[in-house]
């Protein structure tokens, strides 16, 4: 038998670690959500099909805009000395994926306002007649609009892998410290976008695309989360008892029923039966992908800072 | 450069907390909150028991997962002995630090920067020994130059049976327990 016991009581640290709360998960959430949103946004635009003025191309970037900032507030909130906030801004560490997010969120915000541009929203070009003259200048030039397709996939993967290898490259969390966890985040965030953007997309066609993409990414995601349990379970001990937390432990209820169940399998198969029409297209399934998708990040947050190398052998 | 580290006798050690207590007043930690602890490990089974009493604290690690990470910088390796610290100013409490360290050591401060122990750096630079080093009645901890084979600290380490905190976090802690 091995006991521990500890004088140490620090606020968020003991009995186990929870100094990142809702703020994480929501914004990792949505930055999953944005870059998938700006990887579908960047092919529909590579692709031509931007010529359709139904395009949903042209209604992401808004959407994209939104749901980054309010991502990105969310990450603020999380700040414990938030008016430093732009201490971020005036160094590049190579080492810290954090850095790496910071600038990436800077260059983000650019090339989805380039995507912007292309047709802005009426009640911007009502009140900015010049954004009209903006939108002339773009389509008159294909390479120009295929660059902006490109600058969207690019940028949107980068920031699909950060939000991954943000948590990945922390060593001394066991369940994060997988090479699989950028791939899931970034497959978990196209599967959510893919899911969105068939809500709010207006053309038929693009919708069933969008709905045959998503069962695509669905089915990798199940391929991807079993992966990362795979390469958890053939590691150390403390890898072992990480992916128990999942399997077996105290995670597992949610993780099978909200995770795999309703935001991977359910939807998955309601969505190929759509797609084959035997059923209607519905948004029920698009919104248990989102909601999945969500509580994935929840999941793997909490599970990660609870996963230890001293929980693993005091539990 | 020296390379300030630590050896701790756990044979000596009783778990009086007089180094806690010390870093708490030297350091001006806030209630609640320490920058070093006592950990009490009871191996065995009745009547063969071993009982291990560690004073334990930041590692000050030779591989520091904790600078790696930090986005602005304000998690650095001093140039004074390789002392890891945080430079409030700089610190935006993201937290990171905290979730890459494998020994929880650091924790934030109410005034809302990450805080841990700093090897009373301000004391070492006056030719002084840490707080908690300085303190201690039954004189168990030892601190000085790794790098130097001849200090009290290489010596023990070279001499005593010794093993340092979770070395399969890969880490490289500066810190050796001897038994």
């Amino acid at each position: 038998m091995q006991e521990l016991t500890t004088t140490r009581h620090n606020p968020q640290i003991d009995p186990f670690m929870q100094v990142w709360g809702w703020e994480i998960p929501v914004y990792l959430f949505l930055g999953g959500l944005v870059a998938g949103m700006m990887i579908i946004s960047g092919y529909f635009i590579f692709s031509k099909r931007y010529k359709n003025t139904n395009c949903v191309t042209y209604t992401l970037p808004i959407i994209s805009l939104l749901l980054l900032s309010l991502g990105m507030f969310s990450l603020f909130l999380d700040l414990e000395h938030k008016l430093y906030v732009w201490r971020l801004y005036t160094t590049f560490k190579i080492s810290s994926p954090m850095s790496w997010g910071a600038w990436i969120l800077i260059l983000v915000y650019p090339v989805i306002t380039a995507n912007l541009l292309m047709d802005s929203p009426k009640f911007l070009a009502d009140r900015f007649p010049q954004l009209d003259k903006i939108k002339n200048f773009i389509h008159e030039r294909p390479v120009l609009i295929q660059n902006i397709g490109v600058g969207n996939m690019l940028l949107g993967g980068m920031l699909g892998v950060y939000t991954g290898v943000l948590l990945s490259t922390m060593g001394s969390r066991p369940l994060w410290n997988s090479s699989m966890l950028w791939v899931l985040f970034l497959i978990s965030g196209l599967s959510t976008a893919a899911a969105l953007v068939h809500m709010i997309a207006k053309d038929v066609d693009e919708r069933e695309l969008l709905a045959k993409a998503d069962n695509g990414f669905l089915t990798i995601e199940i391929f991807v989360l079993a992966l990362l349990l795979i390469g958890l379970l053939t590691s150390s001990s403390v890898h072992i008892e990480a992916a128990k937390l999942l399997i077996s432990g105290a995670y597992a209820p949610a993780f099978w029923v909200f995770v795999v169940g309703m935001g991977v399998v359910i939807p998955l198969f309601i969505q190929l039966l759509a797609v084959n029409h035997k059923i209607k297209h519905t948004p029920i399934a698009p919104i248990m992908v989102i909601g999945g998708g969500l509580i994935l990040r929840f999941i793997i947050v909490a599970a990660g800072q609870y996963s230890h190398y001293l929980n693993a052998h005091f539990k | 450069m020296a390379r300030f580290g630590m050896a701790i006798d756990t044979k000596k050690c009783v778990g009086c907390m007089d180094c806690v207590v010390a870093c708490k007043t030297e350091n001006n930690v806030p209630e609640g909150h320490n920058r070093d602890w006592i950990v009490t490990v009871a191996n065995g089974k009745f009547p063969n028991v071993n009982l291990e009493i560690q004073s334990q604290r930041c590692n000050h690690c030779d591989n520091t997962p904790c600078v790696a990470c930090c986005p602005t910088g304000a998690s650095h390796v001093h140039e004074v002995g390789a002392v890891v610290l945080v430079d409030h100013n700089m610190c935006i409490g993201c937290k990171a630090c905290l979730a890459s360290c494998p020994y929880d050591a650091r924790f934030v401060h109410p005034d809302g920067y990450a805080d841990k122990c700093t090897f009373c750096i301000h004391r070492v630079e006056e030719g002084k020994l840490p707080a908690c080093v300085s303190v201690c009645p039954t004189h168990c901890m030892y601190f000085g130059d790794l790098d130097d084979a001849n200090s009290e600290v290489s010596r023990l380490i070279a001499s005593r049976k010794n093993h340092p905190l979770l070395p399969e976090a890969g880490t490289s802690p500066r810190i050796f327990y001897l038994i």
